[in-house]
């Protein structure tokens, strides 16, 4: 990717608070990152750690209350999303950015067939009528590998397995052609031979289509095979941002480390017990402070304690937020 | 679907079969004679003769396969000639009342119109005026407007018809004389005026029942409404860009009304009997009054007969609300 190209969707300073009765969690602590053109975005983080908080955060897509998003400036064709009126940005949902979410048994309403849901954006966005929508979302059922597309846009959902399902919800999310396709966790409730068709289709399109994606998941083989950039996420931050080959060739921070040991290797030698990461996740009451890892943290020294790293960039285009540094497995100067 | 239909109203036969038997053993077992209608001065053996005529003195099995045979198909054929002047029913023996002596099933095509008319405007303003309330403070949630719905809703169904109907009385017809407290049902609508006078003295009742219906639907609505707009489509039609009225009343509305027209096929033949008390209240004459009237009167006919169709009624509505069901829902398959 050329580092001068535009991006397509900027993201700055972002910060989203839940307001709980147990007092506030801060879910996304000033993240910061781009998309460009085309690019594949991996996003790798634990359970917890912020992922499917900040890109529903983009889209004014969480519930409030409780959510609240902050602070923070998300700049999609020359509109900042978050301080838009509404109907600008419903313009942009479903248009110019597609969302596919991660439970497809639940994420298409029960009561109306595929071919209806996939023509409502059709119709609102792009001003077609019945049957060029009609036309269209048979197009799409086509695209996405369903079999039979005319005849399966008059099925209700519960007629479609998951994997199809999925499917449809990428027909949706791709729609209108949007330039930028988040996709959380796609694949996570489907089994894995469905995964692989799944990522494989993704990859297929992107191709064929040319949108920017934003891919979350826990799967760091996922994301060394398809993604060109990958940002790792704790405790609502990124701690880790760069090209896929760099970050995962050369992990800077501990986290990332950590992460990478537990992935188990299927031709390499068995290690006699899958490596877990000991402790918790953090759940944040107040804005951090101090590193959010730095108590499960293997190389924490006290100034972890004291302060929160800044990303520090080590150059093309990677960046890390953190104090030591691996190659003198010392204190990172700066 | 059409042999689900069928087949659920085959099993329905015996259901009700088993209702009739329970219904005529037991209001048969009521202490009390028919007797006791006929003036003491009639001599004894005229008193006989006249006991012998209604058939009171035969096995009581006997008068209940009488009784059923007249009810699934004399009155029926009756009705049939009522409707079509045919005279397929002539000679044939019809359920007497002890007390007018004359057809039951006469007095209840008598007496159905006003029922109709209180209750059904009552039932339906009470529907669409707790749909909106329902859906709105779902989608308000805690607002100012939910509260006040919750309270409302508290009151409507913790308090009774026969006291909100009193007190009505006493504020809009004995304080400020708005609206009569004593529905006339000889009033007949035929122009302007008539039509107004009707509305004026179907406020109160309608008003009473209406309420307390609305009452309990809208807090049907409102927990239906609030299930499903956490659920995951919910995101999806945002995320695709629809409106908020879309998704509410698009998306949100169609999965709620599926457990909630239920309910309402459910509730229609309970509010019979809630009418009961409110056509007491008001002294409207209708279906709920003459089983009042009969009850009083040992006229066992006439209480049988009636129960016997609220039952008809309640079994009809289950049958009604499966339906509908099906219909809302596609997940529904009828096997
Ligand atoms: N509705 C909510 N109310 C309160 N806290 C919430 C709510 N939704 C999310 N959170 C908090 O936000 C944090 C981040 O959650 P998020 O769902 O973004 O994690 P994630 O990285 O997507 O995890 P997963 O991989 O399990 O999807 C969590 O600590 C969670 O406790
Ligand atoms: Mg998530």
């Amino acid at each position: 990717m050329p580092d001068g190209a535009q991006p397509v969707l900027d993201v700055k300073g972002l910060k989203t608070v839940f307001r709980t009765r147990g007092g506030e969690i801060h879910a996304v602590n000033s993240v910061s990152f781009d998309l460009r053109p085309g690019e594949l975005l991996g996003v790798v983080g634990e359970s917890g750690s912020g992922k499917s908080v900040t890109m529903m955060s983009l889209m004014g897509l969480l519930p409030s209350p409780p959510a609240d998003v902050r602070a923070g400036e998300v700049i999609f064709e020359g509109h900042d999303l978050l301080k838009c009126s509404d109907e600008h940005l419903r313009s942009v949902r479903g248009a110019g950015i597609g969302f596919i979410f991660q439970d497809p048994m639940t994420s298409l309403n029960p009561v109306f067939t595929v071919g209806f849901q996939i023509m409502e954006p059709l119709r609102k966005h792009m001003g077609m009528d019945k049957a060029q929508a009609r036309k269209r979302a048979q197009e799409l059922l086509e695209l996405v590998g369903i079999p039979d597309a005319g005849q399966r846009l008059k099925d209700f959902p519960h007629q479609f397995s998951g994997g199809m399902r999925q499917r449809v919800m990428i027909a949706i999310a791709l729609a209108c052609d949007p330039k930028v396709l988040i996709a959380d966790e796609p694949t996570t409730a489907l089994d894995v031979t469905i995964q692989a068709q799944i990522i494989e289709l993704v990859r297929e399109l992107r191709t064929k289509l040319g949108m920017a994606i934003v891919w979350i998941t826990h799967d760091l083989g996922v994301i060394a095979g398809i993604a060109d950039r990958v940002m790792v996420m704790y405790g609502g931050q990124i701690v880790e941002q760069g090209p896929v080959k760099t970050v995962l060739g050369n992990p800077q921070h501990p986290y990332t480390r950590a992460l990478l040991t537990t992935v188990p290797s299927v031709r390499g030698a068995r290690t006699a017990k899958l490596n877990t990461i000991e402790g918790q996740p953090p759940i944040l009451k107040a804005a951090p402070v101090a590193c959010a890892f730095h108590d499960r943290c293997p190389q924490a020294f006290d100034r972890c304690a004291r302060e929160n790293p800044a990303r520090i960039p080590v150059g093309g285009g990677h960046d890390v937020a953190c104090f030591w540094d691996p190659a003198t497995n010392g204190a990172r100067n700066g | 679907m059409l042999t689900f239909i069928l087949r659920r109203i085959l099993t329905a036969i015996p259901t009700l079969l088993l209702i009739s038997l329970v219904i005529f053993f037991l209001v048969d077992l009521a202490p009390g004679s028919p007797a006791s209608e006929i003036p003491l001065t009639v001599p004894a053996e005229v008193r006989a003769k006249i006991l012998e005529s209604m058939g009171v003195n035969d096995p009581v099995y006997v008068r209940y396969g009488l009784w059923l045979k007249q009810f699934v198909w004399v009155e029926p054929l009756n009705l049939f000639d009522h409707f079509f002047g045919t005279t397929f029913a002539e000679g044939q023996q019809r359920i007497i009342s002890y007390q007018t002596r004359s057809p039951v099933f006469d007095m209840i095509v008598q007496r159905i119109p006003q029922t109709m008319t209180v209750i059904g405007t009552a039932y339906l303003i009470g529907i669409m005026i707790a749909l909106p309330i329902g859906i709105y403070s779902a989608y308000r949630q805690y607002s100012w407007f939910d509260q006040a719905g919750t309270f409302f809703a508290m009151v409507g169904f913790s308090v009774p018809t026969f006291f909100t109907g009193v007190l009505l009385i006493v504020i809009f017809s004995v304080k400020l004389g708005w609206f009569p407290s004593i529905y006339d049902t000889t009033l007949k609508v035929e122009d302007w005026e008539s039509f107004l006078k009707q509305a004026r003295q179907m406020a109160l009742p309608v008003t009473v029942l209406a309420l307390f219906n609305a009452a309990s639907i809208s807090r049907y609505m409102r927990s239906s409404v609030l299930d499903n707009l956490g659920q995951d489509y919910v995101r999806t039609a945002r995320a695709k860009g629809m409106s908020e009225r879309t998704v509410l009343l698009g998306h949100v509305l169609r999965n709620s009304l599926i457990p909630v027209v239920t309910v309402i096929a459910l509730g229609i033949p309970s509010i019979f009997g809630g009418a009961i008390i409110t056509e007491q209240v008001f002294k409207v004459n209708g279906l709920g009054a003459a089983l009042i009237g009969a009850i009083h009167a040992n006229d066992l006919p006439m209480v049988q007969t009636l129960t016997f169709i609220f039952a008809t009624l309640i079994v009809t509505f289950n049958l009604i609300a499966d339906i509908l069901y099906g219909i809302l829902d596609p997940r529904i398959r009828y096997v």
